[in-house]
């Protein structure tokens, strides 16, 4: 009889234990410091919402990223959240690693109503959506203004179009006495921001587009002069070069170049290494203006299902609120994902420029980023380096990388 | 026997820890997986035939010979020929010794940092500057498509040649001076001891040195890695070698079949080689 | 000391002194880099402005930072201990015993050292994840714990000793074990040493495997803690310079220790082929 009793309490102990039990995610994200920080607290909050759920919350370092993940899949081991870059999007979910996000919960409406309309087509993939982003980043033109003064020109006028952009730049380069740039006018890295800046910029202001509307065409060729623009920068006005003290952000955080087209992220170090800089929206052309937007977003992975999933859902909802962007803003120095928090700065003199880009920003779709970025770099590379035609890297580039993505919509079945 | 008995453990793990891989790796590369999905296709030899269609496969392929034929006689030579320069000194050679194994000992994301700098054009570049001084011309160095690859070997040289020269010094400490001193007697001079005596006595660290280099010059990637632009072993893939595209494959583009398919060539390569080597250069020594 | 030998004296004396700037001028920037702050480290000069220690203090009172260091020094002491005997016991059964599918065997373990690192993670992983030893001590060390160029160094040396030695030792009676223990190692420490000090640099500089199989920040060794002051868009390179010099140190210190055991050990390496 005492042992019915005890067997019968016990059971009843594992039942209420399974029925009360929190349920648990575990969300991946590489390590940044403030990221970090500002995911932490917001757990705790999360958690106070619904104390039924309890998030773990993982990082990595980011160079190992891709390996990470990788290393995860067979084994089985990934998280239920994770944090990517938008343009991995594609792969990860024709790898079958990413579930889409339940239309109900996250319809046209709600994608409306809270973001950009660049967001909700860099996450959608073949008519369904997969992750939502806490920040979006986009370029603009930093420039220095200590230098701008040495060179007597007003610290306060950056230039406007690109034929400004090209003036001020010659001004401000100088040479030693064997012509190599002392001074670049304008940092010159097609590694760093160049290649998106050629892509969804340049091409789209010299009266093209970079691709189709279902990505599943190349056009940029078509207007080889956004190429010419870039390598003239290179070979002609000679304002920079590729590799010119190691790369741009070195360029410009050394106060070597004058002027930088790079994006938001940056902003943090340049106030840490105490420069004396502005920021301007892109210059325009041919009263075209254009940006290239990017973010990193949440996902739901696919091995998450039930209570699991429920709370991943409610986990990903919660960090997209307008309360969550604003402390993202203050904390990590991020832009709002959502327009009605980004009028807010719109004034700005930092944050401004890159939210006003984020109107009419484009976030290119890629089905291997690393991959499409190295076609630009290679294409500017032989234009500099082995004197080859802007038109004629431009078509090579364009056929590199048609193989890139006509092997991607294959591997689809389209 | 019991050699049997102590080859067990040893044996077992390397099974388990290189060998059961290895042979995932060879049967991933008749796959088109692509890492993160569960699903893995058959697809025969496709993988093979594409990567030697690429171009840039190919480029890989002659740039790693590239590597190794600039990359180990220089290290061979110029450890040997510090090595006996060192084997002259008597005071401070501990000092020494230290000094030309710092490069080995110091993390290779440090020194390939330190090295982009120092490859810089003028007139930050501390190379050039040193050259103008000397009335040269400013050189393009890792901004080059002909000059990137040989300053990649440069500085990985410059990491190998303290870790080389402390073994053939020791090979060189452990020459008999009776040798030496008997060829003196018999009126040999200096260029003779050196080519006839002490180099061929020190055959044997030779061999060692010559196939453990090869294997790693066949293998470079994380110098290439650290001090390419973004690590594409660029500029234009002119230093790209073989282990770096298998990585680009893999962890990059997610394309592991291709990215196995590599390794296996890059397998055989090695192993060739090396076997090549061992029966080429290994010859008995007569006292 | 007859005239030449003099000048060839002096010769070498320059030549390797105007060489140790090649050989250390970068370890000296590096250092010096670390001593710069922020604002600093993009500049191309040599010398820092205005030096700090901020770096240092930064990276060792990172929380984990003493942490990061003891994970390191466990890995490497256990992986070079293991090394040490089973490296040396598989070089001494190849050299001195005769068998069928020697040479083979031989090949075998040398042909491992033919395949690169990065395409042996993933497999490692999931038998990692499979038997539990992710986020452990032993997850990060097993793939160290016996090594090919080990084996092949310690061949080299074993073969150098006198097959009448370990037949004197049998006649006495002593097991095959104890002449592998009691005479013939004994005889190759120096040999000992240079492996050990070789596999410990090897493994504490160790960083893309460490990193895979840690998800938790406590487990990492060293070089991944380190990486966590680098991320997608902002190289910390001051810091990642002090990283660095701190992870050197020990290292100097460890040569320095085994240096004497080093020369006159590797006297004998790879002299018989």
């Amino acid at each position: 009889m005492k042992r019915f009793l005890l067997v019968t309490l016990a059971i009843l102990l594992v039942l209420s234990l399974s029925v009360f039990g929190k349920v648990k995610i575990v969300y991946w994200q590489y390590y940044f410091e403030t990221k970090v920080k500002a995911i932490d607290e917001l757990i705790k909050e999360f958690q106070k919402l619904y104390p039924d759920i309890e998030v773990e919350h993982v990082t990595f370092p980011y160079e190992a990223f891709n390996e990470k993940v990788a290393a995860s899949v067979p084994a089985g081991t990934g998280p239920d959240v994770v944090n990517l870059y938008y343009g991995w999007i594609p792969k990860y979910v024709t790898s079958g690693y990413l579930q889409p996000l339940p239309e109900n919960e996250f319809s046209d409406e709600y994608f409306q109503k809270n973001f950009f309309p660049f967001v909700a087509k860099g996450v959608e993939f073949m008519g369904k959506r997969y992750a939502i982003p806490i920040a979006v980043r986009s370029l603009a033109l930093f420039w220095n203004k200590d230098l701008f003064k040495e060179a007597k020109l007003d610290p306060e006028k950056p230039p406007r179009t690109l034929q400004e952009l090209v003036e001020v730049a010659k001004k401000l380069t100088k040479y030693d006495k064997q012509g190599n740039i002392v001074q670049a006018g304008l940092a010159t890295q097609p590694s760093g921001q160049g290649h998106h800046w050629i892509r969804e910029v340049l091409v789209r202001q010299f009266g093209g587009s970079p691709y189709n509307d279902d990505y599943t065409k190349v056009t940029y060729h078509e207007v080889p002069e956004a190429l010419k623009f870039y390598t003239d920068l290179i070979t002609v006005h000679k304002v920079g070069y590729p590799g010119f003290m190691n790369d741009d952000i070195t360029a410009f955080t050394s106060q070597s170049a004058a002027m930088n087209i790079d994006g938001s992220f940056r902003i943090a170090a340049l106030k840490k290494a105490g420069i004396n800089f502005g920021v301007a929206e892109l210059p325009e052309h041919n009263g075209i203006k254009s940006n290239f937007a990017s973010f990193w977003a949440n996902g739901i992975t696919s091995t998450c299902t039930g209570e699991k999933l429920d709370a991943a859902i409610k986990f990903v909802k919660f960090l997209a609120s307008e309360m969550v962007m604003e402390m993202w803003l203050e904390k990590v120095g991020e832009l709002p994902a959502n327009p009605a928090v980004a009028q807010k700065y719109y004034n700005d003199p930092i944050y401004g420029p890159f939210l006003r880009g984020l109107e009419y920003a484009h976030a290119t779709f890629f089905v291997d980023e690393t991959a499409q970025r190295k076609v630009m770099m290679d294409a500017v590379d032989k234009v500099w380096l082995k004197g080859v035609s802007p038109e004629q890297a431009f078509r090579e580039a364009a056929q590199e990388e048609q193989e890139i993505l006509d092997k991607f919509w294959k591997s689809v079945g389209k | 026997m019991t050699a049997y008995l102590f080859l067990l453990v040893p044996l077992t793990f390397f099974v388990f820890v290189r060998f059961y891989p290895m042979i995932s790796a060879f049967y991933m590369s008749f796959t088109d997986w692509n890492i993160i999905s569960p699903v893995k296709n058959f697809v025969g030899f496709s993988n093979y035939v594409r990567i030697f269609k690429d171009s840039v496969f190919r480029i890989s392929l002659l740039n790693t010979l590239k590597y190794v034929v600039l990359g180990v006689p220089s290290v061979i030579i110029l450890s040997l020929g510090l090595a006996l320069l060192l084997n002259n000194v008597t005071k401070g050679q501990s000092l020494y010794r230290l000094i030309y194994v710092m490069p080995y000992i110091t993390p290779i994301v440090a020194t390939s940092w330190v090295w982009r700098w120092m490859y810089q054009r003028p007139p930050t570049g501390v190379i050039n500057n040193f050259l103008s001084f000397l009335g040269l011309p400013a050189r393009s160095f890792l901004m080059s498509t002909t000059e990137a690859l040989p300053s990649i070997v440069a500085t990985t040289v410059w990491v190998e040649v303290g870790y080389c020269v402390i073994i053939f010094l020791a090979g060189l400490q452990n020459i008999p001076k009776e040798y030496l001193e008997a060829a003196k007697v018999d009126g040999a001079n200096r260029r003779q001891l050196l080519f006839k005596i002490t180099i061929p006595l020190l055959n044997p660290v030779i061999v060692f040195l010559s196939v453990m280099e090869t294997i790693m010059f066949l293998r470079i990637f994380t110098q290439v890695y650290n001090m390419t632009d973004q690590g594409s072993g660029g500029p234009l893939n002119s230093t790209l070698p073989l282990v770096l595209y298998i990585y680009q494959k893999a962890f990059k583009s997610f394309d592991m079949g291709t990215a196995a398919a590599a390794t296996v060539v890059l397998f055989l390569m090695i192993l060739g080689i090396t076997v090549l080597q061992l029966k080429v250069l290994n010859r008995r020594v007569q006292y | 000391m007859t005239r030449s030998d003099r000048i060839v004296k002096i010769v070498s004396y320059i030549v390797l002194t105007a060489l140790t700037v090649v050989m250390v001028f970068p370890f000296f920037w590096m250092v010096l880099s670390s001593l710069k702050p922020f604002r600093e480290i993009y500049r191309p000069y040599l010398f820092p402005k205005s030096p700090t220690l901020a770096n240092y203090q930064k990276i060792m009172s990172a929380s984990l930072f003493p942490r990061w260091f003891l994970n390191s020094l466990i890995v490497a002491l256990s992986t070079t201990f293991s090394v040490l005997f089973f490296d040396s016991l598989v070089g001494y059964t190849i050299a001195k015993y005769s068998f069928p599918g020697r040479n083979i065997i031989f090949l075998f373990i040398l042909s491992t050292l033919m395949i690169p690192t990065e395409m042996l993670i993933i497999p490692w992983y999931v038998m990692s994840s499979r038997l539990g030893w992710i986020d452990t001590y032993w997850g990060i060390m097993f793939p160290g714990m016996i090594t090919a160029f080990g084996i092949f160094l310690m061949k080299q040396f074993m073969e150098t000793i006198p097959d009448d030695l370990l037949d004197a030792a049998r006649i006495d009676g002593v097991s095959e074990f104890g002449i592998f223990w009691r005479v013939a190692l004994p005889l190759v420490k120096p040999a000992l040493a240079s492996l050990a000090i070789l596999n410990f640099i090897g493994n504490w500089n160790a960083f893309l495997w460490p990193l895979i199989v840690s998800s938790k920040p406590r487990m990492y060794t060293l070089p991944v803690g380190l990486a966590t002051f680098s991320s997608e868009n902002l190289m910390h390179w001051e810091l990642i310079m002090t990283g660095a010099t701190v992870s050197t140190i020990p290292l100097i210190i460890v040569f320095l220790i085994f240096q004497k055991q080093i020369i006159r050990g590797i006297m004998l390496s790879g002299l018989k082929g």
